[in-house]
Formats: structure tokens, sequence, C-alpha cells
């Protein structure tokens, strides 16, 4: 395949991504197809803004973005969104029992050692009587991020696409925007990091964060690669309770991999909210609060050590 | 006399500090270098093994290091009120302690940044802060005013050492060797002391010391705001600024003290380092620790008394004794009260109470630093819940202890080694200053004469009528 068709595929997926949406797939807007099969004739199914499904042809589906040189430079320095997407995720507190599938799939999945968690689960207890609830904390790709602010070279930045990423090849590790994020959503490289056999010489994408590097920041993506082939990220699909959805706002969709549902019900049925709204960073990720819960949080010690359990306990003793 | 006899004779008795080196000055500079490359080393296994080395982890990222980082920078300040306000105000006492507060400023003002540098994890891309630099950050409006700031205090000093270096590089009252004289000389760019050279350096000065003052407020000012622009209890202050400029006058003026009192024992320079001038000093150090006490209230005050969550929480961690309590009393107590009571009551007011309560409050404030940097990063808004004791609360590793060591004796290699090269006391300045002082002192004779006889004519006048 030459390189040029290479480009206009990925566009076509891109396109298909910003318009198309296959309801009865796992997920909408995230079955993977083969841009092969686009041909005219058959057809795909679209959420409508009303909130209907209706079925085009794909032939008729026109490509979103303009194929320039510029618009390309941007998408392989990872810089530029995925047209027409607007990346959210709804987190159901009632559904976790801190199984810590989504950690260990995401550490897997971006070749993290065991101690480096992207993505982690604190449990909250959020005063003396209330009861105690699993908590899982990915980036929440603020609209208003405070990271992005503060960095003095540009190397964390805002997408189109509500994507808050790392260029870990700009980034001069100051560690200010790990200091401005009030939710210590970022980690840093203080070693030389472990990347193993046959990702050191891979080509760096901010949309892969692979391989790491020392003496530079990372966090939680979103998996914009997975985004790019209309995959969900890895922690929505390996987490056995449905607890994370993920989806696009422009679609008002969202889905953990079983059902899919419109976001704007989902948060106004749910009492959906963010996390200390008030601080004004506006993020994008969105909580259903612990009620109706599925397991008692005492579920959550089973299959963890003795240690872990007791710094569990002593947070609870001390709040 | 006039100025140039009584700078001869000055340059005389300054000679033995810059002459052949004694034993204890020897032994000094064995000490300091050795700590320095202590510093050296652990600095070698930072670049070469990675910021792990150091206690810094990803809740507390920053630690002992920007605690240096902003009190090196505040002890710049020692220069900036004494040749910048002082100056301007047309202080006459400030002119033979005018080198000493330059030198502090020129040599904190290098030392400080790097430290800043020590926290960065990739050197190697320092160049992109100019290639990719965005100004909305606060690093950027650091790196932009701390650069000027730094070039400003260098071109002061320098500006002020011509006349001197002219001096030097004629007089044949001192010993001084040819290669040296030959770099004085070309230091001095031809100043001849011409009444038009003369003229226009003490413009330059004066345009000077008044750029100074500006800068160096940015320059503590946009520092702060490195915590103050974040949304951390304990740090998301709108009095930040201020509060920080103020703390920065005050220690940069208690480190003023202390290398007066160092410098005027080592080379006895008692006639020209005054007790006046440490009164003077102290004066100025119960007025700075009056503000900065009320604005140290002010800022715990509203803190504690709305008791939000977090800020309640970090309150908590600084008051109680199990965290950090005693450093918490000694910083905020210690440090305002010893220099408040001390020089305040006159009877305790002496030059070693008032160089004591300086060596109390620069301690003081450099624990508030780590006090300001450490406790709120420890402070996170989710529970941290780590196994990892050392991801949970900071404590600094030897490679930090070592560089912070570097750095102090850095500072007093480096002030050494200055004052072996120029003249610790400014012989210029101190001769304008003498005959000033003369002159006042022979109109005053002249006008006390003129009042006497006055009064005796009124005498007469009043008996005869
Ligand atoms: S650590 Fe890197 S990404 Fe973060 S603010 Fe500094 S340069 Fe930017």
């Amino acid at each position: 395949m030459t390189e040029g068709t290479n480009r206009r595929d990925f566009f076509k997926k891109g396109l298909f991504a910003a318009g198309a949406a296959t309801a009865g797939a796992a997920a909408i807007g995230f079955a993977h197809q083969d841009e092969n099969e686009i041909s005219a004739g058959e057809k795909v199914k679209l959420l409508s803004q009303s909130g209907e499904i209706i079925e085009v042809d794909k032939a008729d589906l026109k490509m979103a973005a303009v194929n320039t040189a510029e618009a390309l430079e941007k998408i392989t320095t990872g810089r530029e969104g995925i047209p027409g997407r607007k990346f959210t995720m709804v987190i159901d507190l009632g559904k976790c029992r801190n199984a810590r599938k989504c950690i260990t799939s995401c550490q897997k999945m971006h070749h993290l050692p065991e101690d480096k968690e992207w993505l982690n689960v604190k449990l909250i207890k959020d005063n003396e009587k209330a009861a105690p609830y699993w908590f899982p904390k990915t980036c929440f790709h603020c609209d208003n991020p405070p990271c992005v602010k503060v960095c003095p070279v540009n190397a964390t930045f805002k997408r189109t696409d509500g994507l808050v990423l790392i260029d870990n090849d700009r980034c001069i590790g100051c560690k200010f925007c790990m200091a401005a994020c009030p939710y210590s959503a970022r980690v840093f490289n203080w070693d030389e990091p472990e990347v193993p056999e046959g990702m050191t010489h891979e080509h760096y994408s901010p949309e892969t964060s692979m391989p790491a590097k020392v003496g530079t920041v990372e966090k939680c993506d979103f998996c914009p690669d997975m985004l790019r082939e209309n995959k969900l990220p890895d922690c929505v699909t390996a987490c056995p309770n449905g607890v994370f959805y993920f989806g696009d706002e422009n679609e008002d969709a969202v889905t953990n991999g079983d059902e899919t549902v419109r976001l704007s019900a989902l948060l106004s049925d749910r009492a959906g909210y963010r996390f200390m709204e008030e601080l004004g960073t506006r993020p994008r990720v969105w909580y259903l609060p612990p009620h109706n819960r599925m397991f008692p949080y005492e579920r959550g010690f089973k299959d963890l050590p003795e240690e872990h359990v007791e710094m569990y306990n002593d947070y609870l003793n001390s709040h | 006399m006039n100025i140039k006899d009584t700078s001869t004779s000055l340059l005389k008795e300054f000679a033995p500090q810059m002459g052949p080196w004694s034993w204890k000055g020897k032994t000094a500079v064995v000490i300091l270098s050795a700590i320095l490359l202590w510093g050296l080393y652990a600095l070698y296994i930072q670049v070469f093994k990675g910021h792990g080395v150091t206690g810094m982890r990803d809740n507390v990222v920053w630690g002992l290091y920007i605690a240096n980082f902003v009190f090196f920078i505040g002890i710049s300040y020692a220069g900036a009120i004494i040749s910048g306000i002082l100056h301007l105000l047309r202080v006459n006492w400030r002119k033979p302690i005018l080198r000493i507060a330059e030198l502090i400023t020129v040599i904190a003002t290098i030392i400080g940044p790097i430290y800043i540098l020590l926290c960065v994890g990739r050197l190697d891309r320092l160049h992109h802060l100019f290639m990719y630099g965005r100004i909305q950050s606060p690093i950027t409006w650091d790196v932009l005013a701390i650069s000027t700031y730094l070039v400003g205090s260098i071109i002061f000093l320098y500006l002020a050492l011509i006349r001197d270096f002219a001096i030097l590089s004629e007089t044949n009252e001192i010993h001084i060797p040819n290669w040296r004289r030959k770099i004085y000389k070309l230091l001095s760019i031809n100043f001849r002391n011409t009444p038009e050279q003369v003229k226009r350096l003490k413009l330059t000065l004066d345009v000077l010391s008044a750029i100074i003052i500006p800068t160096a407020i940015i320059v503590h000012s946009v520092l702060s705001w490195i915590f103050g622009m974040t949304l951390r209890p304990g740090w998301h202050s709108t009095i930040f600024g201020p509060y920080f400029v103020l703390a920065a006058i005050f220690s940069g003026t208690g480190v003023m003290i202390i290398v007066m009192y160092v410098f005027r024992n080592i080379y006895n320079l008692k006639r020209y380092l005054t007790d006046q001038h440490f009164r003077y000093m102290g004066y100025m150090l119960i007025v700075l620790a009056a503000g900065y006490g009320y604005f140290t209230f002010s800022e715990y005050l509203t803190d504690w008394y709305t008791s939000e969550k977090w800020d309640a929480e970090l309150i908590d961690k600084l008051f109680s004794f199990e965290h950090y309590g005693w450093w918490f009393y000694f910083a905020n107590f210690g440090g305002i009260l010893v220099p408040l009571i001390l020089i305040g009551i006159p009877k305790f007011r002496s030059v070693k109470t008032i160089v004591f309560s300086s060596v109390v409050l620069v301690a003081a404030l450099w624990i508030k630093r780590y006090l300001i940097v450490v406790p709120t990063l420890e402070n996170t808004l989710l529970p941290m819940q780590d196994l990892r004791p050392e991801y949970i609360s900071y404590s600094a590793t030897w490679v930090e202890w070592a560089l912070t060591a570097a750095g102090v004796a850095a500072f007093i290699l480096f002030f050494i080694l200055m004052s072996r090269f120029v003249p610790i006391v400014p012989v210029w300045e101190t001769s304008e200053y003498l005959e000033e002082i003369k002159l006042k002192t022979s109109d005053e004779k002249v006008l006390s004469e003129k009042r006497a006889r006055e009064v005796k004519q009124e005498s007469i006048s009043v008996s005869t009528s």
C-alpha cells in the first residue's frame, strides 16, 4: 500500500467515525469497518439529532476533513483531533467493585509497569455518615485544562475532539502541569522507563504515548489510536461490570460495550455530575452517583493483598 | 583632603583583603570547594540516573529545590532595596554597604535559577523554551523576568565598579600584580573621572536603579504566581504576589546584615560598616517583620476562619505537632517575633542581637518556603491511597541536600573570590560619603557659629532696648 492510499483510508475512517454509527453493532460509532467494504448500495445506520435511527447509503457520506498537507502534518503529530468528534466518558459509580480490570488492561495496552497507573480506583468516603464507594479515575480531559494553561512549551495540548494529550518529544519535564492538575492525573518518568523489546524504535506519537521517555510526563490519553480505528478505549471494554461508558457528545451517545445509551438522557435521568465542578475545569468525564449499588464496597477488598486492604481501612478510619 | 586622597588612603586600608591569602581564607576555600564538589557529584548522579534519586515523586513533584529557588531569589532583594530604593531616596549611609548588596543580588540571582533547572527532567530540551515558548505559562514569565533582572543587576554592579576599577588600575599605593592591573584597566573602560563621564555615570545609575525596583517586584510576583496560578489549597491565594515580595525584602535584608557582620569582622571594617549601619538596617527589619507578620496573619486567618475542606486539612497539618507544627511555629512566630522583640525594644538592641535576629529570620524564611511548597503538594484533593510511602509524603534525599549545601557553599565561595578581586567596600562611593560627612560637619560648625553670633547680637539688642 502506498502512503497516499494509506492516508485516504485513514480519512475514510475518520469520516466514518464522524458520520456513521452502526447501532446494531457493539457500539455506536465504534464498530470497526474495513473501508474496502464501503461500496455503493450498502446502508449505514445513523443516529439523527432528534435521536432517531436513520439509514443512508455509505457512498453518500462526504469527507469531513480537507486533505491538505497542513492537516496531515497536524494529524501525524497527533495535535489535531479526530474531525467532528467530541469524546466523553461516563463512569457509573453504582457498578464498580474495584475489580481493577480497567487498570491492568490499561497497563497492558500502554506497556506500563505494575506500579504505574494512568487510571486508578480510589476508595472514597464523602463524609462520616456516607457509605464508601469505589471511584475509578482517569484523566478528565478537561475543557478548561489547568495543565495545558501552564505548560511553557505547549507539550501538553487540548484537541478539537476534546482530548488532552502530551507530546513527550517536546516535554521538558518541568512538572508544572502535575502541580497544576488538581486531580493528580499525571505521572512522571522518574527513572529510565522499561520499554518492552520491540517498542524502543517505535515511531513516537502523542496518540500512542509509546515509547515512554525518562524525564517526561504521561497520563491517561483515552487511547486515541483505538479511537482512530473506531474502537473503544481498553478500560471500557475490560471492565466486567460495564462501569465505563464512552462515546461522542456530538452523537449524544455513549456505550459501555454492552448497551448504548443517549448521553443526555443518561446524565439527566441518573443525575450525572462532574467531580469538583466548582473548580471550573469542566471535565469531559462524568460520574453517575453511587446509588443502587450492585455490590457492597467490601467486595472490592476480595482479591487484594493484605496491605492494600489495610491501606483502605486506614483511610476509612480517618474519614 | 579631597576625594582622591581619601580614596587612596581607603585603598591602603583595604589592601590586605586583596593581598595574599591568609591560612583561614585558604581553609575556607578548600572546605567550600569540597562541599561544591560533593554537590557536583550529586548532580552527576541525578543527571545520569534520573530524578528517581531525589525524594520527589508524582504527588510531591517539587521539593527542596524549589524552596531553595525561592529563597535565593528572595535574598537577591538585598541589592534591589539598597541600590534601588535607597539610591533613589539618596540615603547616603548606604554607600559603604552598596557593594555587598549588589554582590548578594548578582550571586543569588545566578544560583537561584540553577535550582529550577534541577527540577527539570529534560535539561537537554531547554531550548524548547525558546522554540515553542508559550507566553501564557508562568514559567515563561519567570524566564523573562529573572533573566532581565540578572542582566540588570550585573550591569548595575559593573557600572558601580567602574570608578573603583579606574582607581585600582592607577594606584601606586598598593601592590597589584601587572596582569591584574591590566584587567582593571580593561574593565575601567577608560574612565578618567572627567566631569562629563561622572555625570553620565551617575545618570545611568539613577536610571538603572529606577528600573531595578519594578523588575525586582515583577520577579518575585511572577515567581509567586507559579504557585498562585494553580488550583491548590495553600497556593491559590490572591495575596501571594505582595506576600512573596515582602518576604523577599525581609530575607534579603537579613542576609545583608549577616554578610556585613562577617566582612566587618574578618576584614576589620568597623570604621566603614559602622554600628550605625546595623542600627539602620535593624530599623528596616522591624518594619519588614511587622509587614511580613501582617501578611502571614491575614493569609492563615482567612484560610482557617472559613475552613474550606482542603484549606482546613492543610491548616491542620501545618499547625499540628505531628506534622509540621514545630517548623511552622518557628517559621511564622520565631522569624517575626524575634526581630520585633530583640530590635524593637531599645534595651535589647545591639549589633549582636540585630545579627542574631537576622540569622533566625533567614532560617525561618527558608523553612517557610519549604512549608509553602511541600505540605500543599502532599495535600492532594483526592485521597492518595498509595502503598509506596515515598509517593505519599516527601523527604529529601542526600542528593537534594548535597545540592542545597553546594548552593550555599557556592554563594559564600563566590563572595570570597569577588571580595578578593574588588574592594568589598566601594572605595569611590565611601570616600565621597566620608567627604560629605566632613563637609556637613564643617557646614554645621559654620552654621552653629553663625547662629551663636546672632543669638549674642539679639541678646545685646534686647538688653540695649
Ligand atoms: S512537564 Fe512537560 S507537559 Fe508538563 S508543563 Fe512541563 S513541559 Fe509541559
